[in-house]
C-alpha cells in the first residue's frame, strides 16, 4: 500500500517534481548572495537616520523598502523622473540597481506557475502535494527497509539504484517535507484560502494639516532599528491630509507629516506572523543558509527521480506473467507468493509452469489473499516467502500472519514454506521462518520441511524442487532462470590443478580480462569494474541455469580467477575443469557489496574451507596497505589441496596477511577450520573485541560450524554472531 | 475578450440613476517595458473635492496584493466588493489594456478626475500613477503615467 502509495505519484509527478526542484535549487542561490552583497548598515542606525540620510541625497524620495536580506532600496522622483537604488545606509546613496534580477524573476515565474498563470499555479501545488507524499511515503518504506525508525541510518545492501535512492532521501527528506509544505500553505495564501491578509489600521480622519516636520526628528521613527524596517512611504508632496506610512515587523502605523505623532497602529496578526515565518522558510529570504541547505536537498530529487525509475524498471521486468492461473477454488496446489521487489514472483512462475506441466491445476496469488476457506479442491499450500527489513512481511504478505493466526483451527491441507533471502543480512528468511512457525503452531500439518534459497540461488531452487517432486510423487525439475545477463565471452590463460589425490579435483582457473566497450566503461558495467568477492554467473553449455563462483581477483589484478572444484556429475563444474589455455566460457559478472573488506583499517579474521578461500586468498593478494589479516584456512591435506600453497609465503613475506592458519581434515586427527579456531580462542576474541572484522567463505555446514564455535568464543565478552552481523562486521559467503 | 467586457455593463454609482444618459467609453491604457511581472492597475474616478466615487476596473486578481495599489486601498478600505465582477487579469510589461464602459454623462465636464494606481511585484508601487480630468475636450488625447503608463487615452 505505502509502495503504491509511493510509486504512482512519483512516476506520475516526476517532471513537475524535477522541475521544482531544480527551479528552486538555483532560486535558493539568490537570498545569499544578495545577504552578501547588501551594504550593511553601522549598529545603532535607526530608521529616522537612515530617512535622513536618504531624503538629503535624494529630495524627492517616495517609498523606502527594506528586503529581509538587510538589503535597502529607495525610490523617488526627480523633477517628475521616477528613480530607484539599492542604497548605502552608511551615506544614503544609491549604489546598484533596484531593478529587478531578470534570471531570478524568470526562475520564480517557472517555479511557481510554469509561466502558465493560476493553472500554472496549480500544476505547481500539485507537484509539491506530490513531493510530500513521496517525502512521506517514502521515509515510511525507508523505515520499514532499515527496521524501524531508529534504524534510519542504518548500512543498506542490495541493486546500486535502490541504495542510491535511499542514501539521498534519507538525508533530503527533512528538506522537501518542509519545501513542499511551505509551498502549499504560500499556494494556499496567494489564493486566498487562508485569513493572513494584511491589517492595516484605518486611516486617520483627523491630521494636523501642517506639513514639513522632517522624519529624522520623529520619535516613532528615532525608536524603530533598521533590523525592523519594512517600508516606509512618505505624503505626497502637497497633500497635506497626506501621512508617513510605517511597516516594520512588528506592524503598520501612520504618522502625521506636520507633527510626527503616531496617529494610528495595527500589530500584524498571528496568522500574518506565521505566514511570513512560512515564507522565510521557503524562499530563504532572511533565512540564506537555511535557504541554501533546502536547495541543496532539492537536488537530491532529479537523482532519485532517475533512481526511483530504475529501480521501479527492475520490478517491472521482475515479475513474468502468469498463463494459465487456475481460480483458488478449483486449483488441487495453491501456491502464495510474499515478494517485495518482485523477484520471488519469478520462482513462483517456474514453478507453477513446471507444476502445471506435470498435469497439477495451480492457481498463484499473493500471500496476503490467503483465505483457506475457499481453497474447496486444495490438496496442499505451498508458500513462497521473502523477508523486509529486519523480518517484516514483504509488500504482497502483509497481513498473512494475521490471517492466519486468525483461523479457529487449521485446515487438513499440507503446507510448504521456501523462504527467499541473503544470507549476509542478519534476518535471513526471518519472515519465512515465523509463517512456517506460525503454521506449525496452528497444527498445520508439514507437506515438506522448511527450507531457503539465498540469494535468488537457481540450484538451491533446483534441489527444493527436487524434494517437492519426490513428496508428490512427480519428477520435478525446476530451471529457474531469473533474468538472464548479457554474457561476456572469457578465454582461459592458465589453470592450475589441485586435489587429485583426496578424491576432490580442483582448479584455479584464471581467464583474461575482457575488451570493455567505452560506454560499459563510463556506465561501470559488465567486466568494466569489479571486486574480489563479486561473482561470475558461468551459463555451461547445454544448461538452462547459470551457477555463480567468488572472484579471487579484483579490476587491478589484470586477470580474473576463480577456484572450482570438480562436482561427480556437475554440468558447470565439469566443463570449467576440462578447459584448457585458449578455450572459451560465457560468463557474467554479479557484483556482490556485501562481501567486501571495506577501507578500514581494522583487522580481518578471513575463514575458508576448500574452494572458499579463492575470494580471501584474493583479498590477501589486494592487501599491499598491509591490513593486519588472519586468515584461518580449512583443507584436506597440505600436499594437495593447499590452494595457492605457493603464493602464501611470499605474501606473509610482503605483510599481505599476519598469520595463517591451517586445519587438515584428513589424517590421525581430522582438524577442521572451526577447531582451528577454538584453538586460537582468546586471539580470536581479543581481535573481534578490538573492532575486527570477520569473513567468512565456503561451504553451508563450514559455515555453520564456524558461526558455532564463534558464539561459543565470544560468549564471555558479551558478544555473539547475530549482533556483529547486525554492525556489518560479521560477513559470509556461503554456497 | 475586450467586447465580452463591454457587456458587462458599468453597476456603481457611476451609472448615476435618474441621469439615465449614457455613453460607451473604451479606456486604453499601454504600459512601457518596465522589466518585471505584470502589472495591478487600478481604475476609479474621484470627484471634485478628491472624494472616491467609484471604480471602473481592477487588472489583478488576487486580492492580497490589492493594499499595494495604495490610494485606491485606502479610499476604499480594500473593499474588493467595489471591483466585483470587473476584475480582469494583470497587465505585462508592453502590454496594453483596452476596456469598454458605458458612464454617465454626467461624469464628464464635472470636475470628476480618473485615476490609475499601479503595482508591480518586487518593484515599486505606484499610486497615482495616471490622473486625468475627465471632460469632453480631453477625450484621445493620451497622457503619460509616472512609472509604468507609456500612454493612457479615453475615447467617446
Amino acid at each position: 500500500m505505502i509502495r503504491a502509495l509511493h510509486r504512482w505519484p512519483g512516476l506520475l509527478a516526476l517532471a513537475l517534481v524535477t522541475i521544482l526542484a531544480l527551479s528552486g535549487a538555483a532560486l535558493s542561490v539568490f537570498p545569499a548572495a544578495e545577504r552578501i552583497a547588501a551594504p550593511q548598515p553601522e549598529t545603532g542606525l535607526t530608521v529616522a537616520g537612515l530617512a535622513d540620510r536618504i531624503q538629503t541625497v535624494y529630495p524627492g524620495v517616495e517609498q523606502i523598502r527594506r528586503s529581509p536580506s538587510g538589503r535597502i532600496t529607495a525610490y523617488w522622483f526627480d523633477q517628475g523622473a521616477p528613480g530607484a537604488a539599492v542604497i548605502d545606509p552608511a551615506t544614503g546613496e544609491g549604489v546598484a540597481s533596484a531593478d529587478p534580477n531578470q534570471a531570478e524573476r524568470w526562475l520564480t515565474n517557472l517555479h511557481r506557475s510554469l509561466f502558465l498563470g493560476d493553472g500554472g499555479r496549480i500544476a505547481m501545488a500539485a507537484g509539491a502535494a506530490a513531493m510530500l507524499v513521496l517525502s512521506l511515503s517514502g521515509a515510511a518504506l525507508v523505515a520499514r527497509r532499515t527496521g524501524g525508525w531508529r534504524h534510519w541510518f542504518a548500512r543498506l545492501r542490495g541493486p546500486l539504484a535502490g541504495r542510491l535512492h535511499v542514501e539521498i532521501a534519507r538525508i533530503a527528506v527533512v528538506g522537501l517535507v518542509l519545501s513542499s509544505t511551505t509551498a502549499l500553505w504560500m499556494t494556499a495564501s496567494t489564493f486566498d484560502l487562508l485569513p493572513d491578509g494584511g491589517a492595516i489600521p484605518a486611516m486617520p480622519t483627523e491630521v494636523s494639516g501642517a506639513t514639513g516636520f522632517a522624519p529624522g526628528q520623529m520619535a516613532t521613527l528615532r525608536q524603530t532599528p533598521i533590523a525592523e524596517l519594512r517600508e516606509l512611504s512618505f505624503p505626497y508632496p502637497g497633500d497635506a491630509t497626506d501621512v508617513f506610512t510605517l511597516k516594520t515587523d512588528r506592524g503598520t502605523g501612520y504618522l502625521d507629516q506636520g507633527t510626527g505623532a503616531l496617529l494610528a497602529w495595527a500589530d500584524l496578526t498571528g496568522w500574518e506572523r506565521v505566514s511570513e515565518t512560512i515564507y522565510m522558510l521557503h524562499t530563504g529570504q532572511g533565512a540564506a543558509t537555511l535557504g541554501l541547505v533546502l536547495g541543496l536537498m532539492a537536488l537530491g530529487v532529479p537523482a532519485m527521480g532517475a533512481t526511483g525509475v530504475l529501480v521501479w524498471l527492475a520490478g517491472l521486468r521482475g515479475r513474468p506473467r502468469i498463463r494459465g492461473n487456475q481460480p483458488a477454488g478449483r486449483a488441487e496446489t495453491i501456491l502464495l507468493v510474499g515478494s517485495e521487489g518482485g523477484s520471488t514472483w519469478g520462482f513462483a512462475a517456474t514453478l507453477h509452469a513446471a507444476l502445471t506441466q506435470a498435469g497439477q491445476s495451480v492457481h498463484v496469488g499473493p500471500m496476503s489473499g490467503f483465505a483457506p476457506e475457499s481453497y474447496a479442491n486444495a490438496q496442499r499450500i505451498i508458500l513462497l516467502a521473502a523477508t523486509y527489513g529486519d523480518g517484516a512481511a514483504p509488500a504482497s504478505a502483509k497481513g498473512f500472519l494475521d490471517r492466519l493466526n486468525a483461523c479457529d483451527r487449521a485446515a487438513d491441507i499440507p503446507i510448504a514454506v521456501l523462504g527467499f533471502g541473503d544470507r549476509s543480512f542478519p534476518a535471513y528468511c526471518a519472515y519465512a521462518e515465523s509463517v512456517a512457525t506460525a503454521a506449525e503452531a496452528k497444527g498445520w500439518p508439514e507437506l515438506l520441511a522448511f527450507d531457503t534459497i539465498d540469494r535468488q540461488s537457481p540450484q538451491d531452487f533446483a534441489r527444493w524442487g527436487r524434494a517437492l517432486g519426490d513428496a508428490l510423487g512427480i519428477e520435478l525439475e525446476l530451471s529457474h532462470r531469473p533474468v538472464q545477463p548479457q554474457t561476456t565471452t572469457l578465454t582461459l590463460v592458465s589453470r592450475r590443478d589441485y586435489g587429485a589425490e583426496v578424491q576432490a579435483p580442483t582448479a584455479i582457473l584464471r581467464f583474461a580480462l575482457p575488451r570493455v566497450a567505452l560506454w560499459q566503461r563510463l556506465l561501470g558495467g559488465g567486466f568494466a569494474r569489479f571486486q574480489t568477492g563479486d561473482l561470475i554467473g558461468i551459463l555451461p553449455e547445454g544448461g538452462t541455469v547459470p551457477r555463480l563462483y567468488s572472484l579471487a581477483s579484483g579490476r587491478r589484478d589484470g586477470f580474473i580467477e576463480i577456484v572450482v572444484k570438480k562436482h561427480p556429475g556437475g554440468l558447470c563444474s565439469g566443463q570449467l575443469t576440462a578447459l584448457e589455455p585458449g578455450d572459451t566460457v560465457s560468463a557474467f559478472l554479479r557484483p556482490n557489496p556485501g562481501f567486501r573488506p571495506g577501507r578500514s583499517r581494522a583487522p580481518l579474521i578471513l575463514i575458508g574451507a576448500g574452494t572458499g578461500i579463492g575470494p580471501l586468498a584474493g583479498f590477501v593478494r589486494g592487501n599491499t596497505r598491509r591490513r593486519p589479516i588472519h586468515l584461518f584456512f580449512g583443507m584436506r591435506h597440505p600436499d594437495s589441496d593447499f590452494f595457492y600453497g605457493e603464493e602464501f609465503p611470499g605474501w606473509q613475506d610482503e605483510g599481505r596477511v599476519s598469520r595463517l592458519v591451517t586445519a587438515v581434515s584428513r589424517g590421525a586427527r581430522p582438524h577442521y577450520v572451526q577447531d582451528a579456531l577454538r584453538s586460537e580462542a582468546t586471539q580470536v576474541a581479543e581481535l573481534i573485541r578490538n573492532g575486527a572484522r570477520v569473513m567468512v567463505c565456503g561451504g553451508r555446514d563450514m559455515a555453520a560450524g564456524v558461526a558455532e564455535a564463534l558464539a561459543e568464543i565470544l560468549a564471555p565478552a558479551g558478544l555473539t554472531p547475530a549482533v556483529l552481523k547486525a554492525e556489518g562486521r560479521y560477513v559470509e559467503d556461503v554456497y | 475578450m475586450k467586447s465580452l467586457l463591454a457587456t458587462l455593463a458599468l453597476t456603481t454609482a457611476l451609472t448615476l440613476p435618474g441621469l439615465a444618459m449614457a455613453r460607451p467609453v473604451t479606456l486604453t491604457t499601454t504600459l512601457n517595458n518596465y522589466g518585471g511581472d505584470g502589472a495591478y492597475l487600478a481604475l476609479y474616478v474621484t470627484d471634485a473635492s478628491g472624494a472616491y466615487v467609484g471604480s471602473l476596473w481592477m487588472a489583478g486578481g488576487k486580492s492580497k496584493y490589492y493594499e499595494h495599489l495604495s490610494d485606491w486601498y485606502r479610499a476604499t478600505g480594500g473593499d474588493t466588493a467595489q471591483v466585483n465582477g470587473i476584475t480582469g487579469a494583470s497587465v505585462g510589461a508592453g502590454r496594453s489594456l483596452e476596456i469598454t464602459l458605458d458612464l454617465a454623462d454626467a461624469l464628464f465636464d464635472a470636475g470628476y478626475t480618473l485615476h490609475i494606481d499601479a503595482a508591480v511585484e518586487d518593484m515599486r508601487d505606484s499610486p497615482n500613477e495616471v490622473a486625468v480630468p475627465l471632460t469632453t475636450d480631453g477625450a484621445g488625447t493620451p497622457v503619460r503615467g509616472r512609472r509604468y503608463v507609456a500612454s493612457f487615452a479615453y475615447d467617446m
